[in-house]
């Protein structure tokens, strides 16, 4: 191997340790180069799909490091090191979906541990922890993540993990990772983050502390509403192992194609941000001034916002007038999406459950895309414009 | 030890190190159009994907072996590797081709080449005299399908490649109805194979591909300018679902030619049936010439029913196959030739080659051949009450 061949092996790849110039980098450019130099027999700019399922191996007890695709497939694997590089883990496992994922980290518990959950939380997770807790008596004890003393209040010897969506879904709740982080740590437990509203562009949980962070890399990851998938980056090398294990144990992969799905998503995953970004505020202060909506969830970063209608009324013309942006579930892709959790995101949450927790019948939630703003709030405006004529119309009778 | 073509098939691909040495048992699709090099005076194997790609080079070294050849060239239709031979040819150039040819090379021939200055002459191959006959001064090629499409009339493959060294010819052969499993041109002295790989290579109606073969370097060599520079290549998802796909034609086509010679002997006893095409039938006139070159009679078949009215109610009686163009897929299709494969053909061209307003073409699938009996003996008992 000669010092060219040397230069083929990517940063993020093989044993080979990065330098601390590609450790510089910024996470644009990791972004942009994912998998790039990766096949130095070819040196084909774009990795290979690998579709095989079993590799040949020369002898007995003789690996080329790739034995049955489930264990590791090439492809599946240059995504799985890129996610633990752009979070700044240790490893990297892609799951079929984020829900898999979400299933993968759940299977790291035992009957009868518990993890401290904000209230806010996906509906889908929300079921599945249901799922965890009737099943195997892994227990999901919910708080309102006021304070940390709040919290610290409902850790007991139980306590495994505190396992955290910020900003949370719908709500858009941020929490204080670091303070977090250590709660955790003190009591012998992991910090687990859902980063899926503002992946490694906007937040590196782990370099805040976590221990394992969640994708479902469907979302802002894949960002073009087309492939499902979810992520899983686990800081330290025993963690690591654990959740290897289990992801090859239990066979939640993802498969080849999508995995290469992912990492085309990745290239661009900056510049879309950066106009979901732009877009979202450019929203927002539209929402902030428009009478009839009475609350805008924003956190000022990211693509995601929430907002509340005067009346609950309203929210049936008001999703079937859109005429640009999409009445649909899932968030992060390039088309603008407005979801109603009540029926949607959270159609598991029993009522009184759901309207505690502040999903009322009167919030919508906003997946703002990348198609120009100015069209985006001319879709609102006239569909505000509609239900002005109906509030009078209404006022007149 | 030379290997069976069945086991070629299945290992043709990953030879020469394609699993590279990852040791993957299928070749990785290469989606990138274009490959870091190493040094400014030295390029690698790859430089730009329209030039080579990895994915493409696998598939094109596959059927080279399959063919027997030295070189294939991977298209993005059939008709893309038909033109593509076709460009071997030069202004003034004329070509003998046979006037039972599949509609789209009939229209490029008859309609683009005259542009480029290339003239044509279509002759009924059955007749190696009629062939001479139509060879001048400027002929360069002779241009075979046979079986042909859709009256699967027999061409004496020998007796052209003869004709053509007797006249410094080159001969091209359209493989698509045999395969290389079954007719083996390359080996009787065909210069160019070509293949709608839609059909049976890929044989599951899902990707249009196009493939040529040479036996000759040079040959070999002047397609890939040719590809090269049209850019008409294949692509990698394409070249990938072909390579898979390539590895269950014989199992395909094997079960798909015996329900065809059960269902053509079962229409050739219908009386609503004026005449089935089929090389496999001993009635068929160019049956002992068909197997003297080829080792099956295939899984395509017409057959003429009186009418065009019979026609009609037998597509619309048949419950079974899927009525469409194309053929060699899994699912059986039954065609109309004079307003599908042969649509670009004007009515008195088609008239003259048998392409009559009651003509059906069957490509066998691999339902329960009982089944596709059961169905043609139901719908043809409609279209006799009907006609009769």
């Amino acid at each position: 191997m000669g010092k060219r061949s040397n230069r083929l092996l990517p940063f993020y790849y093989d044993e080979e340790k990065s330098d601390d110039m590609t450790n510089s980098r910024s996470i644009e450019t990791k972004l942009v180069q994912l998998g790039n130099l990766s096949d130095p027999r070819t040196g084909a700019v774009s990795p290979p799909i690998h579709l095989s399922t079993a590799y040949k191996h020369t002898g007995i007890g003789e690996s080329t490091g790739f034995d049955y695709t489930r264990t590791k497939n090439p492809t599946r694997a240059l995504l799985e090191a890129g996610i633990a590089d752009l979070e700044g883990g240790d490893a990297g496992f892609a799951c079929s979906s984020g829900m898999a994922a979400i299933q993968l980290v759940l299977s790291l518990f035992k009957p009868g541990d518990e993890l401290v959950v904000p209230d806010d939380l996906y509906g889908g997770t929300y079921r599945l922890f249901n799922f965890f807790e009737d099943t195997y008596n892994i227990k999901p004890v919910y708080s309102k993540f006021e304070s940390v003393e709040q919290v610290e209040a409902l850790i007991n010897d139980n306590t495994r993990a505190l396992f955290i969506e910020t900003p949370t879904n719908p709500l858009m709740q941020e929490f204080d990772l670091q303070v977090y982080a250590e709660l955790a740590h003190k009591h012998g437990a992991w910090l687990i983050v859902d980063n899926t509203f503002y992946t490694p562009y906007f937040q590196r949980p782990i370099e805040l502390g976590a221990d394992i962070v969640i994708h479902s890399a469907t979302k802002y990851i894949g960002g073009h509403n087309d492939v499902l998938a979810g992520l899983v980056v686990a800081k330290g090398a025993a963690l690591a192992e654990r959740i290897g294990f289990i992801h090859n144990g239990s066979g939640m992969v993802l498969g080849a194609m999508d995995s290469w799905l992912l990492i085309r998503g990745l290239k661009t995953m900056h510049l879309r941000l950066k106009q979901h970004d732009a877009n979202a505020k450019a929203i927002a202060s539209y929402l902030e001034e428009e009478e009839l909506v009475t609350d805008v969830l924003y956190t000022g970063k990211g693509g995601m916002l929430s907002f509340r209608l005067a009346k609950a009324a309203w929210i049936d013309p008001f999703l079937r007038n859109l005429k640009l942006i999409t009445f649909a579930e899932s968030l992060g892709g390039v088309e603008s999406f407005i979801t109603y959790p009540a029926t949607q995101t959270h159609a598991d949450m029993p009522y009184e459950e759901r309207i505690e927790r502040g999903v009322c019948d009167r919030l919508l939630r906003f997946s703002v895309g990348i198609e120009e703003a100015e069209d985006l709030i001319a879709d609102l405006k006239q569909v505000f414009g509609t239900l002005r004529k109906e509030v009078k119309n209404e006022a007149a009778y | 030890m030379k290997q069976h073509i069945e086991t070629s098939l299945i290992h043709a691909g990953v030879r020469d190190g394609y699993e590279n040495k990852k040791g993957a048992v299928n070749v990785p699709m290469y989606v990138s159009s274009t490959f870091h090099q190493e040094s400014i005076d030295e390029f690698g194997e790859y430089d730009y994907a329209r030039s080579g790609n990895p994915t493409r080079d696998a598939l094109e070294k596959a059927v080279a072996e399959l063919e027997g050849g030295v070189r294939a060239h991977a298209f993005s239709s059939g008709i893309a590797a038909v033109s593509a031979a076709l460009m071997l040819l030069s202004q003034g150039d004329h070509l003998v081709i046979t006037e039972d040819v599949y509609g789209g090379t009939y229209r490029f021939v008859s309609k683009v080449l005259p542009r480029f200055g290339i003239s044509h002459t279509f002759v009924d191959f059955t007749d190696l005299a009629a062939v001479e006959a139509a060879i001048t001064p400027a002929t360069k090629l002779l241009y075979m399908e046979t079986p042909s499409n859709p009256t699967l009339g027999i061409t004496d493959i020998r007796g052209v490649v003869a004709l053509a060294k007797q006249y410094n010819c080159l001969t091209f052969l359209d493989n698509t109805f045999m395969t290389p499993l079954h007719q083996r041109p390359l080996e009787l002295g065909v210069d160019v194979v070509i293949h709608s790989a839609t059909k049976f290579l890929s044989g599951h109606s899902d990707i249009i591909a196009g493939l040529t073969v040479t036996a000759d370097e040079k040959l070999g060599q002047d397609l890939y300018f040719i590809q090269n520079s049209f850019g008409n290549i294949l692509g990698v998802q394409d070249c990938f679902t072909l390579l898979q796909n390539i590895k269950t034609t014989d199992v395909r086509f094997s079960r798909s030619a015996e329900s065809a010679q059960k269902i053509a002997e079962f229409l050739a006893t219908n009386p609503v049936v004026e005449q089935v095409y089929y090389p496999g039938l001993a009635s068929h006139p160019g049956y002992e010439i068909h197997h003297s070159q080829s080792t099956s009679a295939g899984a395509v078949l017409s057959f003429r029913l009186p009418s065009y009215g019979a026609a009609k109610a037998l597509v619309e009686a048949m419950k079974i196959p899927v009525f469409a163009v194309s053929l060699g897929g899994v699912e059986s299709i039954l065609s109309y030739p004079a307003k599908m494969s042969h649509a670009a053909m004007e009515p008195e061209e088609r008239a003259k080659r048998g392409i009559t307003d009651g003509l059906l073409r069957f490509s066998v699938g691999l339902e329960h051949v009982d089944d596709l009996i059961a169905d043609f003996a139901q719908a043809l008992e409609v279209v006799g009450a009907k006609v009769l």
